[in-house]
């Protein structure tokens, strides 16, 4: 069965993808900041840094294919003062050289802002190698990194911004197909889960891409079931927003999370650990792709095969409320 | 400083060596004292680092890739002024902050090294933001051969080579022993020099225990312009104390009393020799 997205939610207005987001944003901070540095490995194409490297090519270093390297010549340029972007697929850059990102990124308190391109499932077919679905679990499980997945470009703009500015390690993933803008709100903080739809009898706490799919299944739930569900971008899964989860322990009876992640390790875990430790529980349930050989299929096939859609979130939420 | 009070650092500093591994009751006793003419040198002869400009961007960096042999490096540190060398008594213990691996929580120490193989690319990066920078800071690196088995040095020095690097000192502790046995029945790495060759970089081969050879061969830097610098320094695990020469059991073998006491009868009588001819020179 190949569903069709129930409800386009009306008010939302159609974005780039969040990778040509974040590509304009990176321009924009080298026009007026020549320590900013790019480092690639063989990825400028896919990172969409063509053209910037073509206006900066002071600015880009390349270093083949080869992310542990990538990681650790990062780590060195960062430790000369340079503002380093260190671009890869997020499947390679958080496994291939986890080490590096462990060591010479976060142990060494070098302020790398690690990119991590295509992330999830974005490569669709072309299977598990190329898919990042264990990243927050394996960087959660370090010291010193922050972690934001953001869900439009707004989110993205501000994350890549914020990394820019800070002077500790940043891992930012985002995938490449065009978002929509989950809120008109401008009130992106990291560390703060932005609620980007009210409600009463439900929450969502999705990340990055998967916080769409979750307004879509909002809105068919009140046009269908008049059920009142909140959504929240939880963007940053590190360090985790204790006080909105609290809040919303308090004001919804059932809580769900999305990711775009395998369910072991991720946001939905990190809310679960944190809600009962806190003395909250609620009706909880982690969506994301289980904890077996990743189905075939593209970007939007694999969303819909595990439930990542409208209909699938609206299925969870009403199977829920009914316990 | 004469030739004869650097030569007598050297032994002065394989004796902390060997005291603060045994206060610790741990440490890598046979590469530190392969290593410890090499960090003598960089730090009294070559490099322009020191407490006093140790934030300033300019200075020269040590990035020692072979971390484990880090009471070695300490013991330097603690010469250099970084910190008062009594805090080394903590080495290892409870609560320190002298962890048995280089760790940027001790003053002087550039980067957190431990995990083998990491050393070359973080040296790469810092070399290539001084080209970036137009700076004139030279970064050497120290790596075990051991640790030579490991890709990611590979890696680095095709970028060392790639960006032509000739402010990136790669100095190779050829000690020849790892802690299974001899590199060369673990994974041999010979012939190591066509190897760095082939890589795009300028070799050289010294004796790594020999003051004055790594001193006029430090001072050659650059050997080739647009070239990554490579030392092959030959050296002798546990060299200094006679029955811990080549010897595996002290790759990280710590001294008893008795070991201990003979180890320093044996650096003592080697200061007293150096100490005569100055004596009758006066």
């Amino acid at each position: 069965m190949r569903s069709e997205s129930i409800i386009k939610p009306s008010s939302l207005k159609m974005g780039i993808p969040n990778l040509e987001a974040f590509s304009n944003t990176l321009q924009n901070l080298a026009e007026s900041d020549n320590d900013i540095i790019v480092v690639t490995s063989d990825s400028r194409g896919s990172g969409k840094l063509v053209p910037f490297g073509e206006k900066y090519p002071e600015q880009i270093v390349e270093v083949g294919i080869a992310e542990q390297n990538l990681v650790g010549i990062s780590a060195g340029l960062a430790s000369a003062g340079k503002k380093v972007f260190a671009v890869s697929p997020a499947c390679f850059l958080t496994a291939r050289s986890f080490e590096q990102v462990k060591n010479d990124v976060a142990y060494s308190d070098n302020p790398v802002n690690l990119i991590g391109i295509s992330s999830g499932v974005s490569y669709g077919a072309l299977g598990t190698t190329h898919h990042s679905l264990h990243d927050f679990a394996a960087l959660r499980a370090v010291n010193n990194i922050t972690i934001i997945c953001p869900a439009d470009n707004y989110e993205t703009e501000q994350a890549i911004m914020f990394a820019a500015a800070s002077d500790f390690p940043v891992y930012i993933r985002f995938g490449k197909k065009p978002m929509p803008f989950v809120s008109e709100s401008k009130d992106f903080e990291v560390g703060k889960g932005r609620l980007v739809r009210e409600g009463k009898d439900a929450v969502v706490i999705a990340t990055g891409e998967t916080v769409f799919p979750a307004l879509e299944a909002a809105q068919y739930l009140e046009d269908n079931h008049n059920i009142q569900i909140g959504v929240v971008s939880m963007h940053t899964v590190k360090p985790l927003d204790g006080g909105l989860l609290k809040e919303l322990a308090k004001s919804y009876p059932v809580m769900l999370t999305v990711e775009e992640h395998m369910v072991n390790g991720g946001l939905g875990e990190a809310c679960a650990a944190f809600l009962i430790q806190s003395g909250f529980s609620p009706k909880f349930k982690i969506m994301g792709i289980p904890d077996e050989y990743t189905i075939t299929g593209s970007q939007v096939e694999i969303f819909e095969h595990y439930g990542i859609s409208g209909r699938g979130i609206s299925k969870e939420i009403l199977e829920l409320i009914s316990l | 400083m004469t030739e004869i009070e650097l030569k007598l650092k050297s032994l002065e500093y394989r004796k902390k060596i060997l005291r603060y591994i045994k206060m610790a009751s741990a440490g890598h006793t046979g590469g530190s004292l392969s290593c410890t003419d090499i960090l003598n040198v960089l730090y009294n002869r070559i490099m322009n680092v020191n407490p006093q400009n140790f934030k300033n961007n300019e200075r020269d960096r040590y990035i020692q890739s072979k971390g484990h042999s880090v009471e070695a490096l300490y013991v330097v540190l603690a010469d250099q002024g970084f910190f008062p060398e009594a805090e080394l008594e903590t080495l290892c213990k409870y609560k320190s902050h002298f962890i048995g691996h280089p760790t940027r929580k001790v003053p002087g120490v550039e980067q957190n090294t431990g995990a083998l193989g990491h050393g070359l690319a973080l040296s790469v990066g810092t070399a290539l933001a001084a080209k970036l920078d137009n700076l004139h800071f030279k970064v050497f690196t120290l790596l075990g051969d051991g640790e030579l088995a490991e890709g990611s040095n590979w890696e680095a020095l095709l970028a060392a080579s790639h960006y032509k690097l000739d402010n990136l000192v790669v100095i190779l502790d050829y000690n020849k022993l790892q802690i299974t046995g001899p590199n060369a029945e673990v994974m041999n790495l010979e012939p190591v020099i066509p190897k760095f060759e082939s890589f795009g970089c300028s070799v050289r081969q010294v004796d790594g225990n020999d003051l004055k050879e790594l001193e006029n061969n430090l001072l050659d830097v650059p050997f080739e312009k647009g070239k990554p610098n490579v030392i092959i320094a030959q050296t002798v695990k546990g060299k200094g104390v006679s029955y811990m020469e080549n010897t595996l059991k002290w790759h990280h073998g710590v001294p008893n009393d008795q070991d201990y006491k003979l180890a320093i009868e044996e650096l003592n009588n080697q200061i007293s020799q150096l100490q005569k001819p100055q004596l009758h020179e006066k």
